[in-house]
């Protein structure tokens, strides 16, 4: 069970969850978002104490104009985990999220020893172009998103009313709150420089790919690993980018081998 | 009022099959359809109509800013603007306008603004809008949620850059410059009238208000349909205790053919009008609207992209729908004057934008359309709002002795010179 609670930081106050017992880990989300029921965290906190903040635009967190690039995104992970009173914290990050994850570790690598990186943003490979996620339209993510794709299109399309007008509305609130966000680190190519500061990484690093991963192919996977030293590649068969909703259990088991 | 000839530049060659061949107009329109040899033509020939405006005695030539498009072969507007100023003698020049979010430093805009107003003799009308997503943010790559904050930073720049006297340092989030000395300037003082095309976000109304600008409203929609959003625009200028509610605080984009009856407009016109709303509208919804590119404020006002139609969508929609609807005014010079007529009044806009080429319409029957309008329409629209009189804010003023093109002087002959000595 993991609790709603709020940490106070310069630009924003962000809303987090946290719960579990364990050694403590930060969890960042993709551009998705997360739900309070994330069978990831609820994976995760089964072993860990888990601190999961919503950034800003996302969940009960409000939008923070001051923030704007991935610097400040950055300094926001760092200050949030000052925040939640951690040191050395487990750093997991899934997507976008693993995209502010590896940053952090780059800025500060003796700041932290544990880093996990899900399927993350943050490198263009010229031949592997990863897919204009801002122009696909709700129906057309399950099959980027899913290595299942018909569970993952009933995942997604789960209460949408897309024909209530206020419902469609809040949707588009949503979608725009949360992706306005998402696009100042991935719009309109989800790198901002990563590549080059990639070697800085000191931590012990798991990297984790579902094999049927259509959003950012699992090519990147080998690219990450090639530019973090020691860093290892687990990658997870039957799933894809969404690998967190299709076998949380073997995110897990991966971060557990960073003990 | 004022009316402005417009000139969206439209391809005309794109296939009967583009809806079924193609997912989009905008963004990702197939290179291959774009013949550059026969665009030497279409351009001229668009240039020549735009001229032929001004000689019938519109008040204003209009052109815009759109990339990667298939119904607007004018990214740089400018460029068009340049080649007019030279040869037409008395039309305002509106430029509708300038994306000024994506010039960098947009000290340019500033600059070529100022070259226009200077050639054509203090003509200009400058627009300034954030530009659609479409263009702003999936052709020219600008952060969605970024993008308005980096449109004022560049607008500041703009009108600093124009009125001031001497070199100042900017020091912007997007721009940094340590020497803002626009060379030349404009001549219209305190600088040329400025109108901002809009979409019916609310940030828009008070940037438009707070500054004196004019709101325009560019839809392909029509003026039945423009109500509600123009009502909420003069709700706000109520609210905000503007001092007039002037209606050239308002400009309204429509598409109109005039013929000598009913029935001939539909026989002339059908087909580039129905080419215009099947073919060039046809834009993928997902470039529509980038997320976090619209503020929060005005998607709960319910103000969504035109270019995102939620049901059905414009190629559904027939001649007769698309008159009736109001989306094209169409029919004889009566029919026309009486339907202008509503719209003026209803709208409350002192700023016509004439949208008289439409689609793949041929230049022989655009000027037929054209000339009817101006000579058997525009006069008896004249005074339909008589509170326009007398309000000069927010149009141009050119100066009164003004330059002959062409009109250079015998070359310098020294043999002559000599004899007289």
């Amino acid at each position: 069970m993991l609790d709603l609670k709020t940490a106070p930081t310069r630009h924003a106050d962000v809303r987090y969850l946290e719960g579990g017992a364990g050694d403590p880990l930060v969890y960042f989300h993709g551009a998705g978002g997360m739900t309070p029921d994330d069978p990831l965290l609820v994976a995760l906190a089964e072993n860990h104490h888990v601190f999961a903040p919503y950034l800003p635009g996302y969940g009960e967190t409000e939008d923070c104009p001051a923030l704007r690039d991935m610097l400040d995104y950055t300094l926001l992970g760092w200050d949030l985990v000052r925040a939640f009173g951690l040191t050395d914290p487990i750093l997991v990050g899934h997507s976008m999220g693993g995209m502010i994850a590896a940053e952090m570790a780059a800025v500060a690598p003796n700041d932290v020893s544990r880093l996990a990186l899900i399927a993350p943003a943050g490198l263009w490979l010229e031949d592997h172009p990863i897919p204009d996620m801002f122009t696909l339209l709700p129906y057309e993510l399950p099959a980027y998103l899913f290595h299942d794709v018909e569970a993952g299109t009933k995942l997604l399309t789960a209460g949408l009313k897309l024909d209530d007008p206020q419902f469609l509305q809040d949707y588009l609130v949503r979608n725009a709150r949360q992706l306005g966000m998402a696009g100042k680190l991935l719009f309109p190519i989800p790198e901002r420089g990563l590549a080059q500061r990639l070697y800085r990484i000191t931590s012990r690093t798991v990297i984790v790919w579902g094999e049927s991963d259509r959003m950012i192919p699992p090519v990147y996977g080998p690219a990450f690993e090639a530019g973090i030293a020691g860093a290892r590649l687990v990658n997870i068969p039957e799933a894809g980018h969404m690998v967190t909703l299709e076998n949380p259990a073997a995110i897990a088991e991966a971060v557990a081998s960073l003990a | 009022m004022k009316f402005t000839w417009f000139n969206l530049m439209p391809w005309p060659y794109l296939p009967d099959d583009f809806r079924e061949k193609n997912r989009s107009v905008w963004v990702d329109i197939d290179q291959r359809l774009f013949d550059p040899v026969k665009s030497h033509e279409v351009y001229n020939t668009y240039m020549d109509l735009l001229e032929y405006a001004d000689t019938l005695g519109f008040d204003g030539i209009g052109v815009n800013e759109h990339h990667q498009n298939g119904y607007g072969i004018m990214p740089s507007p400018n460029i068009i603007a340049a080649g007019l100023a030279r040869r037409t003698k008395n039309a305002a020049l509106v430029v509708l306008g300038n994306s000024i979010a994506l010039y960098n430093p947009p000290v340019r805009v500033a600059e070529e603004f100022a070259m226009l107003d200077c050639i054509s003799g203090g003509r200009l009308v400058a627009g300034f809008p954030v530009g659609t997503s479409m263009d702003t943010n999936y052709c020219y790559g600008q952060i969605p949620a970024l993008t308005r904050e980096k449109y004022a930073e560049a607008h500041e720049l703009i009108i600093r850059a124009w009125t001031e006297r001497d070199p100042f340092a900017f020091n912007g989030r997007y721009n940094k410059l340590r020497h803002v000395n626009i060379w030349p300037r404009p001549i219209q003082q305190p600088h040329p009238p400025v109108h901002i095309p809009g979409g019916g976000s609310l940030e828009t109304y008070d940037f438009c208000i707070d500054n004196s600008y004019s709101y325009s409203y560019l839809s392909f929609s029509g003026y039945l349909r423009a109500k509600h959003l123009m009502q909420g625009y003069w709700d706000r200028v109520a609210a905000r205790n503007t001092p007039d509610a002037s209606p050239y605080r308002a400009g309204f984009a429509q598409t109109i053919c005039v013929a000598d009856s009913d029935e001939e407009a539909e026989r002339l016109y059908s087909e580039h009008v129905l080419y215009f709303y099947n073919r060039c509208l046809h834009v993928y919804p997902g470039f529509a609207d980038a997320p976090g590119y619209r503020t929060i404020k005005t998607i709960q006002s319910g103000a969504l992209s035109q270019y995102a139609p939620p049901r059905g969508s414009f190629a559904k929609l027939t001649w007769k729908d698309l008159v009736e609807g109001g989306h094209v005014i169409a029919g004889s010079p009566e029919t026309v004057r009486h339907r202008m007529e509503d719209l003026i009044k209803g709208l409350i806009v002192g700023n016509i934008f004439c949208l008289m080429h439409v689609g793949n319409m041929p230049a022989d029957k655009c000027m037929y359309s054209t000339r009817l309008f101006a000579e058997k329409v525009m006069p008896k629209l004249r005074g339909v709002l008589p509170e326009c009189e007398g309000d000069g804010r927010f149009w141009c003023h050119p100066i009164a002795t003004r330059a002959t093109p062409g009109s250079l002087p015998r070359p310098y002959e020294p043999a002559r010179i000599a004899e007289t000595v």
